[in-house]
């Protein structure tokens, strides 16, 4: 996904851009208000990271203008205020969501996904994968006219492996893309949730490979 | 008395107590200065007819052939009669020499004049005098005639007494009217205040806008300094939300800045040990932050329930909204939280502090829910006019014996080692619906889970 | 009532030496009574006895010594405090107000008093419960076939045409002695000059002079008087002998005289003098109006009579001034001892 932060916290911008990336997202950094409406006018994003507080002026002000111009790019306001009046108001001034800093990247996603969800509807991007088509957001696999509903912890480990196929994933790897830091899970569940996955798989030309020793990889 | 008047007490009735003692200085300077004055017109009326008595006496002496006649007039004396009985004394004296009438009346020794009063008394009796004086000539040479008349004062004192009698009454009567006029001043004067009072206590308790009511030119610097005052609160009530919105940012963004490098950091790290340090660093960052986070909603519950504003809510769009909005939370654990039966029921109350109260009770099921659990929140009639929230989970439920103990703050189950949460969530959840006139109901379902109702007054 | 006579008599009271001319002496009353109240009056006993008879009956434990006297004697009495009476009565209603004025006398106030019209009150101390007038006594024998004067001027020309007639038999009072005279005296000379032609005609006709009412009207009865000039009209009503002569209230003026009565400060017994006041004009008034002038005398003063009560007040002390005293004396006496 193509991401633009808004952040004028250099050090943590630079941060959340290095840590999307390692997700694969495309994330532009703009450290100012006017700095964001000059990508906006360049690029097509599919999110925006909103900071609140911003050296030439409040995010809400940036919410408002959104409104007006019938700006369309979700935004999802990351805030360092975590009263609920604060955040009330946020969705109420037409923020899609907010997160309260510290971010979990996993909540994030889960996040972007939903509000993707809700603003896309039925007009959604979807990837070929081997014979499979892929919807990320809606979250199925569809392999003729079957189509398979993922839980929510099997479409992130499957859209881990389709985002690099072919690259070898530790279990350690997966277990923190799957799971919140505070879930005390051993590696052992990342086999369960492979097993599932690879049911659902048995009738397509993808499969989920183990390399001995390694971890596993997505075949197609 | 000088403590009555420097007492804050009601200005109404310091008012009213200024006017009614000045109305009532005022009734006694009138009761005084009537009877005064009246008394000075009947002893002065008196001296005339003393006066008159007496000139027609000494009128009526003439010398014949060297040797003094005095002839009273009937006159001299009955005019006297005619005010009111009274007893009459008179003295004729040629030179000092008594001659006739009483010769134990006061004279006067030194008088200037023809003419002198005096007050005195005589045979017991409180007697006016008027002398009067010719000089006269005598074979013998000249001297002085002098006549004095006397007359009690019993009709005159009768006279001042009714006229006492009349000016208290009038006294009195005055003393009413201006105490009647004064409660109305003090009432009129005490309005404006009223007025004020009322525009401010009639006001919304987050308005804090300058007060507008007209008042007299004396409140003016009142209401400036009100104006001023309610400017100061707004600026620091501002302030400090702006302080603490301020140090909340400071805190949570360079928290965030590791909070990230540790995510990213953690990716990169192979060996298992490490990998265990950097989770519980994050772990212990995300604890911070909520612990950050539920106190600040903790104060705030506290703030806005002393000056609660209450609106009408429709239960089923405020849990449609929770749901919603922590759906991607609960995705994230691969928990179904899903939305059960939605009465339509409504109550009155603070939107944000019973989406807080949800919010936290939500977060709290899905806690102690584990992986792949499942979470229903729906809406029903509790009967006896009481509207129930129910948020029941397929988890553990709560340590028994007794779950009520779980709202006090920072209790934490004895099933909550490695969980994150502050322990502050339930509690958050119950001040809340105390402040509504509801409770919060914590029970294990059947099956096992637990289940938290929030009981609220429907309307 | 026992009567006990004396035509003059001196009363010697006990430790002090002091003589009191009375006239008359009367005791009402039971002699057990407990209480006793001392009266000096100038009114004869048979005038005033049905008051005291009918008083001592209301009362019944109450004797009353009621000494007669003149009303000089009566001043002298009550000026010098040399007995104490319990009730003053008399004519003289100056020397009343002297008293009064002199303080000699106590304050009253009761339902009867303040019941009393204005006239009949001074001072809360001076009661009037008569109205006397002072008429003139014709011997219907001695007139014969002369006309009946109605007023002092056809008196006048009366007595100067017939002087055969009067002379010797004209009687008035003797101003020097009676109190009540010298009132009638002085209050006619202030009302009309005419008072003093009447006195030098009187003069010419060598006038009898007399100290009392009863004496000059017993002449007249005797033949002794053709004409009693200011006699008291009460007494002459009074009496049985009236067909011997007739009563003139002289329509030009005739001069009302009230006999009143007051508490003298010596009284003893202040509670039932006054008691014995509030029935004196309980008997005498009724609703402000004087009961007595239901006779011949009352409807007669109604024919047109102009009637001049003499007001009780401070005037009446002039006359008793030094000066006009002896200057009034001395004229009365050069014009009727000629």
């Amino acid at each position: 996904m193509r991401f633009l932060l808004i952040e004028d916290h250099a050090p943590l911008a630079k941060a959340v851009v290095d840590r999307l990336s390692l997700d694969g997202h495309v994330v532009d950094h703009a450290s100012s208000m006017a700095d964001a409406w000059d990508f906006i006018a360049t690029a097509a994003y599919d999110l925006i990271l909103l900071d609140i507080m911003l050296p030439d002026g409040d995010g809400r002000d940036f919410l408002s203008r959104c409104r007006t111009e019938a700006q369309k790019t979700p935004v999802i306001v990351l805030t360092a205020r975590s009263e609920v009046s604060d955040r009330v108001s946020l969705l109420d001034l037409g923020a899609d969501d907010y997160m309260v800093k510290p971010i979990d990247f996993s909540e994030l996603e889960a996040r972007c996904r939903a509000v993707l969800r809700r603003r896309q509807g039925e007009a959604r991007n979807t990837k070929g994968i081997g014979d499979l088509v892929f919807d990320p957001l809606a979250g199925t696999l569809r392999k003729d006219a079957e189509t398979i509903q993922l839980r929510p912890r099997e479409l992130r480990l499957f859209e881990t492996f389709a985002n690099s196929p072919g690259q070898i994933f530790s279990k350690a790897a997966l277990v923190d893309r799957l799971f919140s830091f505070d879930d005390d899970v051993t590696e052992n569940a990342i086999e369960v949730y492979v097993g599932r996955l690879r049911r659902h798989l048995e009738t397509s030309s993808v499969q989920i490979t183990t390399v001995r020793g390694l971890g596993y990889k997505l075949d197609t | 008395m000088v403590s009555w008047f420097s007492n804050p007490g009601s200005i109404r009735q310091r008012l009213l107590g200024f006017l009614l003692v000045g109305a009532a200085a005022m009734a006694i300077l009138l009761y005084f200065i009537v009877r005064s004055v009246a008394g000075q017109l009947a002893q002065e009326s008196q001296d005339n007819i003393l006066t008159a008595s007496a000139y027609s006496v000494v009128d009526s002496t003439r010398v014949r052939s060297g040797e003094l006649i005095v002839d009273i007039p009937y006159f001299a004396f009955s005019m006297l009669g005619n005010l009111s009985d009274e007893r009459v004394f008179y003295s004729i004296r040629l030179g000092g020499e008594f001659l006739s009438g009483y010769e134990e009346l006061p004279s006067l020794e030194n008088i200037d004049g023809e003419l002198a009063f005096q007050s005195a008394e005589f045979l017991g009796q409180d007697v006016r005098i008027a002398t009067a004086r010719r000089p006269i000539s005598l074979s013998e040479g000249s001297s002085v005639l002098e006549v004095s008349i006397a007359q009690t004062r019993q009709g005159l004192s009768d006279t001042l007494a009714r006229i006492s009698g009349l000016a208290a009454a009038l006294g009195l009567v005055f003393f009413m009217v201006a105490a009647v006029l004064a409660t109305l001043i003090a009432n009129t004067t005490i309005r404006p205040i009223d007025r004020l009072t009322a525009s401010l206590s009639r006001r919304g308790p987050r308005d804090l806008r300058p007060v507008t009511t007209p008042v007299p030119v004396e409140m003016e610097p009142l209401v400036t300094s009100l104006n001023g005052f309610i400017g100061r609160l707004k600026t620091s009530l501002s302030r400090s939300e702006d302080f603490i919105a301020e140090a909340a940012h400071r805190l949570r963004t360079p928290l965030a800045l590791v909070r990230t490098q540790a995510d990213i950091t953690i990716r990169r790290m192979e060996r298992d040990e490490n990998r265990k340090a950097m989770r519980d660093m994050i772990t212990a960052i995300d604890e911070t932050s909520r612990t950050a986070g539920q106190l600040l909603d903790h104060a705030m519950v506290s703030l806005r329930a002393d000056d609660l504003e209450t609106e009408k809510i429709a239960l089923p769009v405020l849990v449609r909204d929770t749901v919603e909005r922590m759906t991607p939370t609960a995705e994230l654990k691969d928990l179904d939280l899903e939305i059960g039966t939605l009465a339509d029921m409504s109550v009155r109350g603070d939107l944000i502090l019973l989406q807080s109260a949800l919010e936290n009770v939500v977060d709290n099921a899905m806690k102690y829910t584990p992986i792949g659990g499942q979470i229903v929140v729906g809406v029903s009639e509790g009967g006896l006019g009481l509207a129930l929230i129910a948020v029941s989970d397929n988890g553990p439920g709560f340590p028994k014996p007794g779950a009520e103990p779980l709202t006090d703050r920072f209790a934490r189950g004895t099933n909550a080692e490695g969980i994150v949460g502050s322990g502050l969530g339930l509690t958050i959840a119950q001040d809340v619906l105390r402040v509504h006139g509801g409770a919060l109901n914590l029970t294990n379902t059947e099956g096992g889970g637990a289940c938290v109702e929030l009981v609220l007054p429907s309307v | 009532m026992r009567r006990i006579g004396f035509a003059l008599c001196l009363i010697l009271f006990a430790g002090q030496v002091f003589a009191l001319q009375i006239e008359d002496r009367a005791q009402f009353g039971p002699d057990d009574a407990s209480q006793s109240l001392t009266i000096i009056s100038t009114a004869d006993i048979s005038f005033i006895s049905p008051l005291i008879e009918s008083f001592v009956a209301e009362t019944q434990d109450v004797s009353i010594d009621y000494i007669v006297a003149s009303s000089a004697e009566l001043m002298r009495a009550l000026e010098e405090e040399v007995q104490p009476f319990d009730i003053a009565i008399s004519s003289a209603m100056d020397l009343q107000v002297k008293l009064a004025n002199d303080g000699r006398a106590r304050t009253h106030r009761s339902d009867a008093t303040r019941a009393l019209p204005d006239w009949a009150i001074w001072n809360d101390m001076v009661f009037a419960f008569t109205q006397e007038p002072a008429a003139i006594v014709l011997s219907r024998a001695a007139f014969g076939e002369l006309p009946i004067p109605e007023n002092r001027q056809q008196l006048i020309t009366t007595l100067r045409n017939n002087p055969e007639v009067f002379r010797g038999r004209v009687g008035t009072y003797d101003v020097r002695d009676s109190g009540l005279g010298y009132l009638f005296a002085t209050q006619d000379a202030r009302s009309s000059e005419t008072y003093w032609r009447l006195t030098e005609v009187m003069g010419s006709l060598d006038a009898k002079l007399y100290c009392c009412s009863s004496d000059m009207i017993d002449e007249v009865v005797r033949g002794e008087l053709a004409i009693a000039y200011n006699v008291l009209g009460s007494y002459a009503e009074g009496r049985s002998d009236q067909s011997a002569f007739t009563t003139i209230l002289p329509s030009d003026f005739t001069t009302v005289m009230l006999r009143s009565a007051l508490i003298p400060q010596s009284s003893q017994n202040p509670a039932y003098s006054e008691q014995f006041i509030d029935h004196l004009l309980d008997q005498s008034f009724e609703g402000g109006a004087l009961r007595v002038p239901e006779n011949a005398l009352g409807t007669r003063a109604q024919d047109g009579v102009d009637l001049r009560p003499i007001e009780l007040g401070p005037a009446l002390l002039v006359y008793l001034d030094r000066f006009k005293n002896r200057s009034f004396i001395e004229e009365w006496e050069s014009a009727i001892l000629r």
